[in-house]
Formats: structure tokens, sequence, C-alpha cells
């Protein structure tokens, strides 16, 4: 047990002393796994962000009850009073046509524009929170409250999000595609490296074979080179993502902030970069296992 | 140790290297296989070594019947006989302690057998204190004797050399037989094809003439006595 042991260690060993005998051919085939693996990973992080964000949106999907024009401030506060008496409304904001005006003066730029306008054209606004956020609760409410006789119209934002929610869910099925794909295309290349080392050793094969080295122990090594490449691929590509996110973490928060939001890009879970660099090994030991079992017997002395 | 019963051997295309041979090595000799280039010698040792299977007749080696023998079977029978190349055939991005190591590793012997039956093999052919050159730093003489002790090392009861002399001058051809007969004198069987004549005159043996494929003369012989 303990020499099968350390026969695995040594292989091991001796495929990443391998590997470190040509540091540029590795770099380069190491990239290339990291980049294949990097795509679908830094997808799925993407996706998981989003849908982090979005989950955020709809448990506070406030919207708006537009007043009919012309409705005097006194009244609109006593409908915002009336309102935020419901049970199924959690709070609810008066935003006067003057405000409304004053902020879109400041925020808009179009100050010179507003001027020349001879009254406001806004109307009051009532901004709701409805209590709980269970949608079907909020379309009810929507209704109720647009049936008011003061209301004009109330715009529920609710759609777009349940659109988010499945483009989302399709994303992630995308994702999940191309992740097979990509996996695939990294054994295949592995593979393929594999099957080169092979044509490169061959002289040494043959000689193994001629002193009775069994196919298991030929075979071995390149397991190992395969399961090297894999593992290492992985690695590196679970670097390039965090150092992406790393990258992005900044712009995204500023971006964040603009919108008032505490959205922190998330990077990759701990758990996810697990799975991508036991993936990335097993993918790599796949595509030696390939290679072995096609080339090996190939080459027999002569 | 070693027996071939009307043995053919037809390659594909049609060439028959072996016509019916049969000869029987006991235990424990040194035979010589001689002949003229295309006679034979070197298919006859790749069906001892099972590089080849016969087309016809049977080769037995160590008791078993090499046309029983299935492909997952060839690593083990192989391991039980050492093989000697004309062209040494060793691995040049390896020491030569890790060339002669390879069958005990492949064996699955520990590190400290390893080391112990190395430096007795290398020992044996005089190259002790060589272990960590490369093999491409020895002379073609040396480099024969490391695959002499390669083909020694896990003590096999077989040795099979093809044309192990051919590369090196009278000399230094001289001093492998002279290994090869004493590995003779403490009971390993030598199947070994030469076409040397001159230099197998001196020793002693059994020796097997292959002529187009067919055995013309198989005769043991006394040492000849050379100043």
């Amino acid at each position: 047990m303990r020499r099968w042991a350390s026969l695995h260690v040594q292989s091991f060993a001796s495929a990443l002393a391998r590997l470190a005998r040509e540091p540029i051919a590795t770099a380069m085939t190491v990239l290339v796994i990291a980049i294949a693996l990097a795509l679908p990973s830094g997808l799925r992080v993407f996706v998981q962000n989003v849908s982090t964000l979005s989950a955020g949106w709809e448990g506070a999907a406030d919207f708006g009850v537009y007043l009919e024009p012309g409705t005097a401030e006194a009244r609109a506060r006593a409908l915002a009073n009336e309102i935020a008496g419901r049970p199924d409304v959690a709070h609810v904001d008066l935003v006067t046509s003057d405000q409304a005006l004053a902020d879109f003066r400041a925020r808009s730029g179009f100050g010179a524009a507003l001027d020349a306008l001879e009254h406001n054209p806004l109307p009051h606004t009532l901004v709701v929170r409805p209590a709980g956020g269970a949608e079907a609760d909020v379309e009810g409410l929507a209704a109720a409250l647009g049936a008011l006789p003061d209301a004009d119209f109330v715009q529920l934002d609710t759609e777009w999000v349940r659109r988010l929610r499945v483009i989302l869910e399709l994303a992630t099925y995308v994702v999940d595609v191309v992740s097979a794909m990509l996996g695939v295309g990294v054994a295949v290349v592995i593979g393929n490296t594999i099957r080169l080392e092979i044509n490169n050793r061959a002289a040494e094969i043959e000689v193994m074979k001629l002193v009775g080295a069994t196919d298991a122990f030929i075979r071995r090594p390149f397991l190992y080179l395969g399961f090297t490449y894999g593992l290492a691929g992985a690695g590196a590509a679970a670097l390039l993502i965090t150092v992406a996110l790393a990258l992005l973490r900044e712009p995204a928060s500023a971006l964040a902030d603009l919108y008032g939001s505490d959205f922190r890009l998330a990077g990759l879970r701990p758990l996810d970069a697990g799975v991508l660099v036991a993936g990335g090994a097993l993918l790599g030991l796949a595509g030696a296992a390939l290679a072995t079992s096609r080339h090996l017997q190939e080459i027999e002395p002569r | 140790m070693i027996r071939f019963e009307g043995v053919y051997k037809r390659y594909p295309g049609g060439r028959e290297a072996l016509r019916g041979v049969s000869f029987h090595i006991e235990r424990g000799e040194m035979a010589f296989l001689t002949g003229p280039s295309g006679a034979g010698k070197s298919t006859l040792l790749k069906l001892v070594t099972l590089i080849e299977k016969p087309t016809r007749g049977t080769v037995v080696v160590n008791g078993r019947n090499t046309s029983r023998i299935p492909r997952r079977g060839i690593a083990a029978f192989r391991q039980k006989i050492g093989i000697v190349f004309q062209d040494h055939k060793l691995l040049y991005d390896r020491s030569v302690f890790d060339n002669v190591a390879l069958p005990l590793v492949i064996l699955g012997l520990g590190p400290r057998e390893i080391a112990r039956r190395v430096r007795a093999a290398l020992d044996q052919v005089g190259l002790l204190g060589h272990e960590r050159h490369a093999p491409i730093t020895l002379s073609t003489g040396e480099q024969q004797r490391v695959g002499i002790a390669r083909a020694i090392a896990s003590r096999p009861e077989v040795v099979v050399a093809d044309e192990p002399t051919g590369n090196l001058d009278p000399e230094l051809s001289l001093d492998i037989m002279r290994l090869f007969a004493r590995f003779n004198e403490v009971g390993v069987t030598l199947l070994i094809a030469t076409h040397d004549l001159e230099l197998i005159d001196r020793f002693g043996g059994r020796r097997l003439r292959l002529v187009d494929g067919m055995l013309e003369a198989d005769d043991a012989f006394a040492p000849m006595a050379v100043s």
C-alpha cells in the first residue's frame, strides 16, 4: 500500500518535472485550458451576480400612483395617509408636483427648458411600497389603487423583473451547455497534447515494453500528465476569474452606489472553485485516458 | 528452457523468415546463434521475446508456450527474460542508475532493494561509480554494458542478446562475451545472436547456425585456445 502510494506520488512529481522541463510549451497549453475553463465559469459567476441583484429588486417593487393633474396637494396628502393605512401597504411617499419638478430640474439639466413652461406639467405622485412583496398582492393592490377616483394611472414595473428572471434561467442553461461543450474541448485539447507526448516518447515506450512494463505501468505517467494539465489549467482559470472580478469590483460598486444600491460583486464561491478545479483535473484525466487507450497500443516493439 | 518445435515464421507479404526450425536449449546452457544476415537470426530472437508469434510450430520459453500467451500476459512473460540489444536501447533522458533500475521498478520492488540490485548489476559489468552519469556521456562499450546490467538486474534465468557486440571493436567485444560467459557460469541460460565467428571461437558452447531460415548446424564446441 505504501509502495503503491509512493509510486503515485512519484508519478505526479515526475509529471510536474516533465511539464517544468518545457515551460513555454506547458504555459501555452495550460493557458488554452485555463481560458476554455474560465469562460463558462466566469459566465456562471456573472449570472449568479445578476441573479442576486435582481432578487433584491423583486422584493422591493415600489410602484408609482400618478394622480390626476390638478389634484390639490391637501387631497394628495389625505390620499397618501389613507393608502398608508391599508394592511397590504408598507409605506407611502408623496412626491408633490413641485418636488418632482425641482428634482427633475436638478437631475436632468433641462433647467432652461423647464423655465419656458408656463405651469408645472408634473402630477403629484404616490410612491407605494407594498407589504410582504408577494407578486399577486402587488398586482391586486395596484389594481385597487388604480381604481381610486383621483388616480390617473399606476405604473407597475414588475413585468420586466419577471422577464429578467426567465432570461437569467435561460442564461443558466446556456452556461451549462457552453460549459459542457468547452469541457469536451478541454478534454480533447489535453488528449491531443498527451497523444503528441506519446509520439515523442515512442522509443521510450517501446523499450519499456521490451523490459516487461505492463500497460498500466506505461499508461500511469501519461494519466498523471493529463491530470496535472487539467489541474494546472483549472487553477489558472480560477486565478483568471478572481483577478478579473477583482478588477471589476471597484467599478461595479461605483455603479451600484449611483443607483443607491449596496450591491457588491460576488467572487467565485469556494464550492464553485472546488468544482472547477476538480472538474478540470477529471477532464485532464479523461482526455489522457482516451489518448492512451487509443495510442499506446499502436506502439509495439518490432 | 528455450524449445522450438517445427517453427515457421511467415511475414505478411509472403517472406518466410524461418522454415521448420527445431532445437532445445537446456537450462544453464550458453548457445550462439550464427548465420549470414537475413538468415532469420533476429526473427528467431523475436519469437523468443514474444515480439512475434510463430506462424506454425511451437515456441516454449520458461515452460510457457508463447502462442498461448494473451496480449495482457506479454509483460509478465518478458519480466522473466533479460534482453540485450545491438543498439543498447537505453533511455537517454535518465541516469545510468534509472536505466538499470527500470525492470526493477516495473517489478514493483522497494527503493532500497532496487538500489542494492542496481549496484550489484553495475558492479558485475564493471560500471560501479557511473550510476549518476547520463548514458550519453559513456562510450559505446560502456553503454552496451549498461544495457547488459539492465538485462540482468532482475536476475532473469534466460538472457537473450541480439548482436551485442555488433558495434564494438574486437577488444570490447571480447570483454562483453566474457561477461556473458561469467553469467553462464552462475547458471543463466543464454542465447546470443552474432555473426562474429572469430570471437565465439574463443568460447565453448552450443552453436546454432541458421541459413535461409533453416537450422543448418547445431553443434557443441570446445573453447579454442587463443594466445
